[in-house]
C-alpha cells in the first residue's frame, strides 16, 4: 500500500494593537487583546472545533485506517488556553486516539532558525516540553515555521535529536525529481525529509472554492482518481497545509467539510492508500535520495523563498533589530520580557510588512490586519523600540530587575486575577517613569548619528 | 478645448494638469485648439495652437448668442468663487468692480470682450462671455470633440456643443464641494450639475471626484470616467541637492493655508512630534485665509521655534523646499487629486497624504493617514524621522512609482474616450 501523510499547521499570532510612537517607554502592553480574542473564537467556531469534530468521527469509525499530523506553535496554544480552552480539549481528545501525532516547531513560529541557532534550539525545546506536557507524546518529528529549510537548519534539527522533518516540495531544489518519495538532507542523511505536494495540496487549499477553476467542483471522487493517477511507483503523497483551510480559507458553505469526511472514506475503500504519520512514513520508507539546499526555502508563493517576510529593507531593519538583543534574552529572567520576546518574534509581524502584494499576491493583503505594509513596519518598531529599551535596561540593572519579577510574582500569587492585571501594569509604569525616560533619549540620539 | 489658463500664466494645478494632458494627447496622434480666455504670448506652444477669446469676434446679431446669454447673465457672483485668491485681494477686486460694473454691460455686446483670464469678482461675466465665444470658435473651425475644463469652461462647452453637434467631454478637476465644502455656491454648482447632464462623458480626476459627481450631482454613473492625473517628469535634478542650512530634520506642508487643505492637523501633529522630539522643524509654506489662525494656533502650543511660516512659495523656490525637506505632508480634508506630493516623491521626499485625498488612489509607496488622525499622522512623521528603511523604501520605490505616471497614459484613457464618443 502506498502511503499518504495529512499535516496540518495551526497558527495564531498575538497581534499588535495600534501603538503610538509616544506609548514608547510609558507603555508596555503591546497586544490587541480584542481582536486577538475576537479571531481566535470566530476560528475555533469556523474551523478548529468543527474540523477536529470530523477527524474525530473519522478516527472513530476507521480505527488505525485513518491517521493525521498536527503541528500547533507555542502562541497558539497559549491563546486556546486564554480565549478558546475548548479546543485544546479537543486536540487532547485527538492526541488520545493515538492516531494523531504532533510535531515540534518554534514555539513563537519564527524564522530564528535563519539567524541564531542558540534561540532557534532554545525555542524547539520550549515548544516540544509544551507539547509533551499537553498531550503527554514528546515529538519526535520537526516542522519549521512556513516549512523554512535549508542545510544549515538540518543540522541543528539533527543535533536535537529529531530524526525526521518537513519541507516544501520546491521544484528549485527537486528539480526534475518527484516530491512523492521520503528523502534525507545531503549533508546530514540521517534526517529524512517528507515534501509537500504543492499541486495536490494548494488544489485544496487555494483552489477548493474558486469557481473560475476547470476543475471546480472539487469532489472526493474527483480527488481519489487523482491520487490514483500518481505514477505508481511513487510511494508517498504529502498534502500539507494550515489547518485554517477548513472552515476559514475555505468557508463551510464551500462543503470543504463534507469533502474532509468523505475523502479518507472514499480512499481507504480503494485498499491501495494507507493513512500515515509524519514518523510513521519515516521509519516504513527508505529515503531514496538526497536532497541539497544551501539557501532556504519556504511553502510560500510562487518563489519558494524567504521574500514574503524578509524581502524588503522594513523586514530587514525590523528583523535585525530584534535579534541584537538576542543575547541579553538568552539570560532573561523575567517573565514579561520572554513573553513579548516570543510574540514579538512571530514571522506574521513581517509577513505584514511585505510590499509584494502591491503586485501581486491577494493572499498577503485578505490576512493583513494593517491598511499597508508600512503601517504594518511603524507600528511594529514603534513597539520594538519600547521593547529594546526595557530589556536594555534590564541588562543595565541586572539585579533590580530580578526584584521586579519577584514582586511581580508575589502579586500574581495573592491578588485576583483581573485585578491583577491592572495593579502591575500600573506598577510597572510608575516604577518605570522616572528609570524609562533616560535611555528613551539614548535611542534618539542613535537614531540621530545613523 | 476649453481651459482658462496655461502655463507659465498659472494660479492653480488646473493650468499645470491642462498642459501635460495637451502634450500626452499629441502623443497619441490627437489634435489640440486650446483655447483660453486671455493669452500672453508666451504660453507654450509645443503642444498645442493656442487661441485668444480675446482675438475672438463674435456676432451679436445671431439669435442663438442672445438667446444664451440671456440664459446666463442673471448669475450672481458670490464670495467662495474665487478659489486661488485670499480674501484681501478679493475685497480689492470687489471695490474696483463696483467703479467699473456700469460700463461692462454694455462691454458684453460689443464684438470683442478683453478677458481678463484671472479668478475676479466679473468672473461670472467672463465665464459668459467665454461661452459666446466658444458658441463662435465652435461655428468657425474643424474639429470632432470638445473638451472643457472645470466649471468656469463648461458653458464654453455646452454652447458649442449645440452650435456644432460635436460630442462634449467635461473635465471635472474640482468640484464645487472641494472647494466651499457644504457652503457652496448655487450659480456654481448648477453650471456643473448642467455641464455635466449635457456632456457626452464626465471625466473625473479621481474615484473620489467620480463619487461626488454620481451622488451630488446626481449624473449617470455610466458616463463618468476616472482618469487619474499624472506629473510631469522633471526638467532639472541639479537643484536637488540644495544645501540645507539647518542640521536639524524638517517637515514640510505645502499649499493654500485653507480649510479644505487641513493646515490644523499638520500643526498639532508637528506639537506631538515635538513633545518628544525637540530635532525637528515643521514648515508651513503658503499663504490662505486661515494663515493668521495657524500662526495664533503656533504661538498658543509654544511650538513656535520649531515652527516657521514661509509665506507664498513660487518656481525654484518650491523646488528648494522640497530638496531641503525630509517629509512632506498633505493633510487636505478634501483634495479631487493632489499634485504636490508626486513632486515631493520626485525630489526623493518621503510622503504623508491623507487618505481623503484622490491621490491616494494611485500611490502605494506613502504612508496614508485620515487627515483628523492627528495620532497617525504624528506617529507616520515620527516613524520616517526614525526608521531608516522606511525612508529607503520610500525613496527607492516612491520615485519609481511617480515615474510611472506619466501624462501619456493618462492621455491614452481621455484618447480612448474621445474615440468612444465620435
Amino acid at each position: 500500500m502506498r502511503s499518504i501523510c495529512l499535516y496540518f499547521q495551526v497558527h495564531q499570532p498575538f497581534r499588535l494593537r495600534t501603538y503610538r510612537f509616544f506609548d514608547i517607554g510609558a507603555d508596555h502592553y503591546y497586544y490587541n487583546d480584542y481582536q486577538n480574542k475576537r479571531i481566535a473564537r470566530r476560528i475555533a467556531s469556523d474551523c478548529y472545533l468543527p474540523a477536529n469534530e470530523v477527524l474525530l468521527g473519522l478516527i472513530n469509525e476507521f480505527g488505525t485506517a485513518f491517521k493525521v499530523s498536527f503541528s500547533i506553535s507555542g502562541t497558539a496554544i497559549e491563546q486556546f488556553k486564554k480565549y478558546t480552552p475548548e479546543v485544546l480539549e479537543s486536540f487532547k481528545r485527538l492526541a488520545q486516539t493515538g492516531n494523531v501525532e504532533f510535531l515540534a516547531e518554534t514555539y513563537a513560529h519564527s524564522l530564528v532558525g535563519l539567524n541564531d541557532p542558540a534561540e532557534f534550539k532554545r525555542q524547539v525545546h520550549e515548544h516540544a516540553a509544551t507539547i509533551k506536557e499537553l498531550f503527554g507524546v514528546a515529538p519526535t518529528a520537526f516542522r519549521n515555521t512556513e516549512l523554512v529549510y535549508s542545510n544549515s537548519i538540518a543540522g541543528m534539527v539533527l543535533d536535537m535529536g529529531y530524526k525526521t522533518m518537513l519541507t516544501e516540495g520546491s521544484k528549485q531544489v527537486l528539480g526534475w525529481k518527484s516530491p512523492n518519495f521520503l528523502y534525507c538532507s545531503a549533508p546530514h542523511q540521517r534526517l529524512k525529509l517528507l515534501l509537500r505536494n504543492y499541486q495536490l495540496s494548494d488544489d485544496l487549499a487555494f483552489r477548493f472554492s474558486q469557481k473560475d477553476w476547470n476543475e471546480w467542483p472539487l469532489t472526493a471522487e474527483k480527488f481519489v482518481s487523482w491520487l490514483n493517477k500518481v505514477e505508481p511507483k511513487q510511494e508517498l503523497v504529502n498534502i500539507f497545509m494550515d489547518y485554517e483551510t477548513f472552515g476559514e480559507h475555505q468557508k463551510a458553505d464551500s462543503g470543504i467539510f463534507g469533502f474532509l469526511r468523505a475523502f479518507p472514506e472514499q480512499l481507504i475503500k480503494t485498499r491501495k492508500w494507507a493513512f500515515r504519520t509524519v514518523s510513521e512514513v519515516s521509519t516504513d520508507l527508505q529515503p531514496v535520495a538526497s536532497i541539497d539546499c544551501p539557501h532556504a526555502i519556504s511553502w510560500a508563493d510562487e518563489e519558494r523563498d524567504l521574500t514574503a517576510w524578509l524581502g524588503n529593507d522594513l523586514q530587514q531593519e525590523a528583523f535585525s533589530s530584534l535579534y541584537k538583543v538576542s543575547g541579553i534574552m538568552a539570560d532573561c529572567k523575567d517573565a514579561d520580557l520572554h513573553r513579548d520576546w516570543n510574540y514579538l518574534q512571530a514571522s506574521d509581524h513581517f509577513y505584514y510588512m511585505c510590499t509584494k502584494w502591491f503586485s501581486d499576491g491577494e493572499v498577503h493583503h485578505y490576512f493583513n490586519p494593517y491598511g499597508s505594509p508600512y503601517d504594518a513596519f511603524l507600528n511594529y518598531m514603534n513597539v520594538l523600540s519600547d521593547f529594546l529599551i526595557r530589556v536594555r535596561e534590564y541588562a543595565e540593572n541586572f539585579p533590580a530587575a530580578i526584584e521586579t519579577t519577584n514582586v511581580r510574582k508575589a502579586l500574581k500569587a495573592t491578588e485576583k486575577p483581573v485585578s491583577k492585571e491592572k495593579n502591575t501594569t500600573k506598577k510597572e509604569i510608575k516604577a518605570g517613569e522616572t528609570v524609562i525616560k533616560k535611555p528613551a533619549k539614548k535611542l534618539a540620539v542613535k537614531a540621530k548619528t545613523k | 478645448m476649453f481651459g482658462w489658463e496655461f502655463p507659465p500664466h498659472i494660479t492653480g494645478g488646473l493650468g499645470t494638469a491642462c498642459f501635460g494632458l495637451t502634450k500626452g494627447l499629441l502623443k497619441h496622434g490627437v489634435e489640440v485648439q486650446f483655447v483660453v480666455p486671455k493669452a500672453y504670448g508666451d504660453e507654450s506652444q509645443e503642444a498645442v495652437r493656442l487661441i485668444n477669446a480675446s482675438d475672438v469676434t463674435v456676432m451679436m446679431n445671431d439669435p442663438v448668442f442672445r438667446e444664451y446669454w440671456s440664459q446666463i447673465t442673471y448669475m450672481e457672483i458670490g464670495s467662495n468663487l474665487i478659489p486661488y485668491v485670499g480674501p484681501e485681494v478679493f475685497e480689492q477686486m470687489v471695490s474696483e468692480n463696483i467703479n467699473t460694473k456700469v460700463q461692462e454691460s454694455s462691454r458684453v455686446f460689443s464684438e470683442r470682450f478683453q478677458f481678463s483670464g484671472k479668478y475676479g469678482h466679473d468672473l461670472m461675466e467672463e465665464v459668459a462671455r467665454y461661452a459666446l465665444v466658444g458658441a463662435s470658435i465652435a461655428a468657425n473651425s474643424e474639429f470632432d470633440v470638445i473638451h472643457a475644463h472645470d466649471w468656469l469652461t463648461y458653458s464654453a462647452g455646452v454652447a458649442a456643443k449645440k452650435i456644432s453637434g460635436k460630442p462634449l467631454v467635461v473635465h471635472m478637476h474640482a468640484t464645487e464641494f472641494d472647494r466651499s465644502g457644504e457652503n457652496y455656491n448655487e450659480n456654481v454648482y448648477e453650471i456643473e450639475r448642467k455641464g455635466m447632464a449635457e456632456a457626452d462623458r464626465v471625466i473625473t480626476v479621481s474615484n473620489l471626484t467620480r463619487n461626488i459627481v454620481i451622488e451630488r450631482y446626481h449624473i449617470d454613473p455610466d458616463k463618468v470616467i476616472t482618469v487619474h492625473n499624472a506629473v510631469e517628469p522633471p526638467e532639472k535634478t541639479e537643484l536637488l541637492d540644495a544645501e540645507k542650512k539647518v542640521k536639524e530634520k524638517i517637515v514640510t506642508f505645502l499649499g493654500r493655508i485653507t480649510f479644505q487643505k487641513g493646515p490644523e492637523y499638520f500643526i498639532e501633529a508637528a506639537c506631538k512630534v515635538l513633545e518628544r522630539d525637540k530635532n525637528v522643524r515643521f514648515v508651513m509654506a503658503g499663504t490662505g485665509d486661515l494663515m493668521e489662525k495657524m500662526i495664533r494656533r503656533v504661538a498658543k502650543l509654544k511650538i513656535s521655534s520649531n515652527f516657521h511660516f514661509t509665506g507664498f512659495l513660487k518656481g525654484e523656490n518650491v523646488d528648494r523646499m522640497f530638496a531641503m525637506s525630509d517629509v512632506y505632508v498633505m493633510p487636505s480634508v478634501s483634495e479631487p487629486f493632489g499634485i504636490s506630493p508626486l513632486e515631493a516623491m520626485r525630489s526623493n521626499v518621503p510622503v504623508v497624504i491623507s487618505k481623503q485625498s484622490g491621490v491616494a488612489e494611485v500611490l502605494n509607496h506613502v504612508m496614508k493617514v485620515d487627515f483628523w488622525d492627528v495620532d497617525a499622522m504624528a506617529d507616520a512623521i515620527y516613524g520616517l524621522l526614525h526608521y531608516d528603511s522606511l525612508n529607503t523604501m520610500f525613496v527607492t520605490n516612491g520615485t519609481e512609482e511617480v515615474n510611472n505616471l506619466k501624462w501619456e497614459s493618462a492621455a491614452r484613457k481621455v484618447a480612448d474616450i474621445y474615440e468612444s464618443v465620435v
